[in-house]
C-alpha cells in the first residue's frame, strides 16, 4: 500500500466509520429504550444499512435536501441532525425535532437538510419531486436525494415520480435501499426481475447497482450523479445493495429469513468491514476502540439529555395544525 | 399580495378564475401553475387559457400522474414555492388521496410548524346531464374530514375570483372545488384588483326571517330559486352561501338560525356523511332550545350517479324540492 495514497483514504474511511457507529449506537439505544417501553410504538431500524446513508450523504452539500422513509433515523443523523433532539422526538419530548408530533417514523429536521421521513411506502419520492422542482427553479445547483426501499419500487408513486423527474430534468437522486425484503417478504418473489437499477433505463435516466455496505462506493457513485444533476442533466437511480440485521420493525422475529442468512450478513456488514479495511490501512485496534467509546459516550450523553427534557405539553396537542 | 383599487369587469365564472390565477402569477413570484393540459391547451374547460403564453415555464403541463403532481406540490410548497395544481375532476383526486390527506395536510403539524405546505389544489365537481358515474361525484365531505386541509367551494363569479386569490395566499394546503356547471354561465360584473381577503366567511345572499337555507356551490342557485318560490307562498327564506367549509363561518350561520329558528341545508353531495350532517349536528346542539323545527337536509339520494339526465334528476335535488322541504319546516 502506497502510504501517500493511504492517508487520505484512511481519513475518509475513519470519518465514515465514525458516522456509521453514531447511527448504530443511536439505534441500539433506541432498541434498548423500546424494549424497556420507555420509547413506545412502531420503530423501524436500519441496523446494517449505515454505509449507504453515510456514503450517499457524503456526496451532498449542506444546501442539498434529503427525503427518507420511516427507516430514517440514519439519514437524519447522516445529515447532521443532533442525536439528542432526535432521541427526544422518539421520547415525545418538547425538545424533540418535531415536539413529539412526528415520532420515530415521521420526523424531520429541515435545519439540517433533512426534509423528513414518510411512513407511506413510496410516497416520499413524490414529495421529493417538489423539492427538486424548487431547486430547479431556484437555479443554484441544489440537489435533492430521496431514499426508499426496493419494495417501494412497486408503488405507483415511485413510478410517477421517476417519470416526472425525468421529463422535467429535475436534480433528484433516487436511492433505492435494496435490503432484499419488502417488509417481511423476499422482494425476488414479488417481481420477475429483481435488478431494480434496470428500471431506470425505462425512464431515460441512468441507474446503477452499488455495494451499499461500502460507504466509499456509495459516495463515489452518488457524487457522479449529483454532479450531473447540478449541471442540469436530470435524475438518476442508485440501487444500494444491503441487508438489515434486524427486523422490519421492532418485534419482528424474522422467522421468514433462511437459516444462515443473517450470520452471513453480519460478516459483510458495514462497520465490521470498515474496521477490517482500516486495520489493513494501519489503524490500530486500540484507536478504533477509542473511536467507538467516544461515539458511544456521545450517544449516552444525548440520551440522558433527551430523557431529562420535559415531555411535550398535552395542552398544546392540537397546536401547529394551521398557519 | 399587493392591493390596488377595485376595478369592475364583466366575466364568466371560468374567466374570473383565470383572472385570479393571472393576478396571482403576476404578483407572487413564488407561484407556479401546473396540471394535465393546463399549459399549451389552457385546460379542458379553458380556465387556464393564455397563462402559459404569459408566464412561460411557471405554467406547465404534466403527465397523467396525479400522485406525482400533488406530491410535487407538497415538496415544492415545503421548500418555498406556492404551487397551484389543477386536478381536472375531483374524482381524480382519489387516485392521489395519500398526497392530499397524509402528505399535504400533515406537513405543518408533524413538523410542529417548522415546515409548511402553502399549496392550492383547484378542481371541479358535480353532475351534469350525461356525465358518467366516475366524473360526477361531489366529494367535499371527504376533504372536510381532514384536519389541516382548507376547503372552499365558490358559487358566484365574484367568489370564483376572490376565493381563488385567498386560497393562493393561504399558508396551508387549500382545496378549491369549482363547479363545472357554472364555468360558462352568464357573465357578471365583479370587482377585481381589490384587496385579497383571508380565507373564510359566509355570505347572506338573501335576507329573510322564516327559515334559513344554507347551501354552497351550484346548489346555491337552486336554493335562491327556491327562496323565490317560497316568497310567492308568503314564506321569507334567508339564503346563506357557505363559501368555505373549512374554516366554516359558524357565527354567520348561528346568528341567522337564531333569528329564523329553522334551518334547511341543501347540497349536491349525497346525504349520508355529507357536510350537511356536521352542520345539522352542531346547530341542533348549539340552538336546541331555540329551534322551531328540527334541522333538515336536502341532498342527493344515497346512490351512484347515473348518466341519463332523467335518472340524475330523480336523485339530485332542485329548487322545487328545496322549497317543498323549507315550506314543511315553516308549517311545523
Amino acid at each position: 500500500m502506497n502510504p501517500e495514497r493511504a492517508a487520505p483514504e484512511r481519513n475518509v474511511l475513519l470519518r465514515h466509520l465514525e458516522a456509521m457507529i453514531r447511527i448504530r449506537r443511536f439505534e441500539e439505544k433506541v432498541m434498548e429504550l423500546r424494549k424497556q417501553q420507555i420509547i413506545v410504538g412502531s420503530i423501524h431500524l436500519g441496523i446494517g444499512q449505515e454505509a449507504l446513508y453515510v456514503g450517499a450523504h457524503a456526496a451532498l452539500s449542506p444546501e442539498d435536501r434529503v427525503f427518507a422513509t420511516y427507516r430514517g433515523h440514519g439519514w437524519a443523523l447522516a445529515c447532521g441532525a443532533p442525536p439528542a433532539a432526535l432521541m427526544a422526538e422518539l421520547l415525545g419530548r418538547e425538545t424533540g425535532v418535531c415536539k413529539g408530533r412526528g415520532g420515530s417514523a415521521h420526523f424531520s429536521a429541515p435545519d439540517w437538510g433533512f426534509y423528513g421521513e414518510n411512513s407511506i411506502v413510496g410516497a416520499g419520492a413524490a414529495v421529493a419531486l417538489g423539492a427538486a422542482l424548487s431547486a430547479k427553479r431556484e437555479g443554484k445547483g441544489r440537489v435533492v436525494l430521496t431514499a426508499f426501499g426496493e419494495g417501494a419500487m412497486n408503488q405507483g408513486a415511485v413510478h410517477e415520480a421517476m417519470n416526472f423527474a425525468a421529463y422535467q430534468d429535475l436534480p433528484l437522486i433516487f436511492v433505492c435501499e435494496n435490503n432484499t425484503y419488502s417488509e417481511l417478504t423476499p422482494t425476488r418473489r414479488m417481481v420477475r426481475n429483481d435488478q431494480m437499477y434496470q428500471r431506470a433505463a425505462a425512464y431515460g435516466m441512468p441507474g446503477v447497482r452499488v455495494d451499499g455496505n461500502d460507504p466509499e462506493a456509495m459516495c463515489r457513485t452518488t457524487a457522479s450523479f449529483v454532479a450531473a444533476a447540478r449541471r442540469g442533466e436530470g435524475p438518476a437511480l442508485v440501487e444500494a445493495m444491503t441487508q438489515r440485521l434486524v427486523g422490519h420493525y421492532y418485534g419482528d422475529m424474522q422467522s421468514y429469513r433462511p437459516k444462515g442468512e443473517l450470520a452471513e450478513a453480519r460478516k459483510a456488514e458495514p462497520i465490521v468491514r470498515a474496521r477490517q479495511a482500516l486495520r489493513q490501512l494501519g489503524v490500530s485496534a486500540a484507536e478504533l476502540d477509542a473511536l467507538e467509546t467516544r461515539v458511544n459516550d456521545d450517544i449516552e450523553a444525548a440520551t440522558r439529555e433527551a430523557l431529562e427534557a420535559p415531555l411535550a405539553d398535552p395542552q398544546q396537542a392540537a397546536e401547529h395544525l394551521y398557519a | 399580495m399587493p392591493d390596488t383599487q377595485p376595478n369592475v369587469v364583466e366575466l364568466s365564472y371560468a374567466q374570473a378564475v383565470n383572472a385570479a390565477l393571472r393576478r396571482a402569477l403576476a404578483q407572487l413570484p413564488d407561484t407556479i401553475l401546473y396540471g394535465e393540459d393546463v399549459g399549451e391547451a389552457g385546460g379542458i374547460f379553458g380556465v387556464t387559457k393564455n397563462l402559459k403564453a404569459e408566464f412561460g415555464d411557471r405554467v406547465f403541463d404534466t403527465p397523467i400522474s396525479e400522485t406525482a403532481m400533488l406530491g410535487a406540490a407538497v415538496g415544492a410548497a415545503m421548500t418555498g414555492l406556492r404551487p397551484i395544481v389543477e386536478i381536472m375532476w375531483i374524482d381524480f383526486s382519489l387516485v392521489a388521496m395519500d398526497q392530499i390527506v397524509k402528505q399535504a395536510a400533515n406537513v405543518r403539524y408533524v413538523s410542529a410548524g417548522r415546515l409548511r405546505a402553502p399549496l392550492m389544489i383547484r378542481t371541479q365537481q358535480g353532475a351534469l346531464p350525461g356525465s358518467c358515474a366516475q366524473h360526477s361525484q361531489c366529494l367535499e365531505g371527504f376533504f372536510t374530514h381532514v384536519p389541516g386541509l382548507r376547503v372552499g367551494l365558490p358559487a358566484t363569479v365574484q367568489d370564483a375570483y376572490s376565493m381563488t386569490l385567498s386560497a393562493v395566499q393561504c399558508d396551508d394546503p387549500t382545496l378549491i372545488i369549482e363547479s363545472r356547471g357554472l364555468y360558462h354561465g352568464a357573465k357578471q360584473h365583479i370587482d377585481i384588483d381589490g384587496p385579497v381577503a383571508p380565507i373564510g366567511g359566509a355570505e347572506i345572499l338573501r335576507a329573510g326571517h322564516d327559515v334559513t337555507i344554507l347551501s354552497w356551490s351550484a346548489m346555491l342557485f337552486q336554493a335562491l330559486a327556491a327562496a323565490e318560490q317560497l316568497h310567492e307562498q308568503g314564506i321569507s327564506a334567508e339564503v346563506i352561501n357557505a363559501r368555505w367549509l373549512n374554516p366554516f363561518d359558524w357565527n354567520t350561520l348561528m346568528a341567522s338560525v337564531g333569528k329564523t329558528g329553522r334551518l334547511l341545508i341543501a347540497h349536491e353531495a349525497v346525504h349520508t356523511g355529507g357536510f350537511g350532517a356536521e352542520v345539522a349536528a352542531r346547530v341542533s346542539h348549539a340552538l336546541f332550545g331555540q329551534l322551531l323545527a328540527p334541522v333538515a337536509r336536502v341532498a342527493t339520494t344515497d346512490s351512484r350517479i347515473p348518466a341519463a339526465p332523467q335518472l340524475q334528476a330523480a336523485l339530485i335535488p332542485d329548487a322545487a324540492r328545496i322549497a317543498q322541504q323549507a315550506a314543511q319546516l315553516v308549517s311545523r
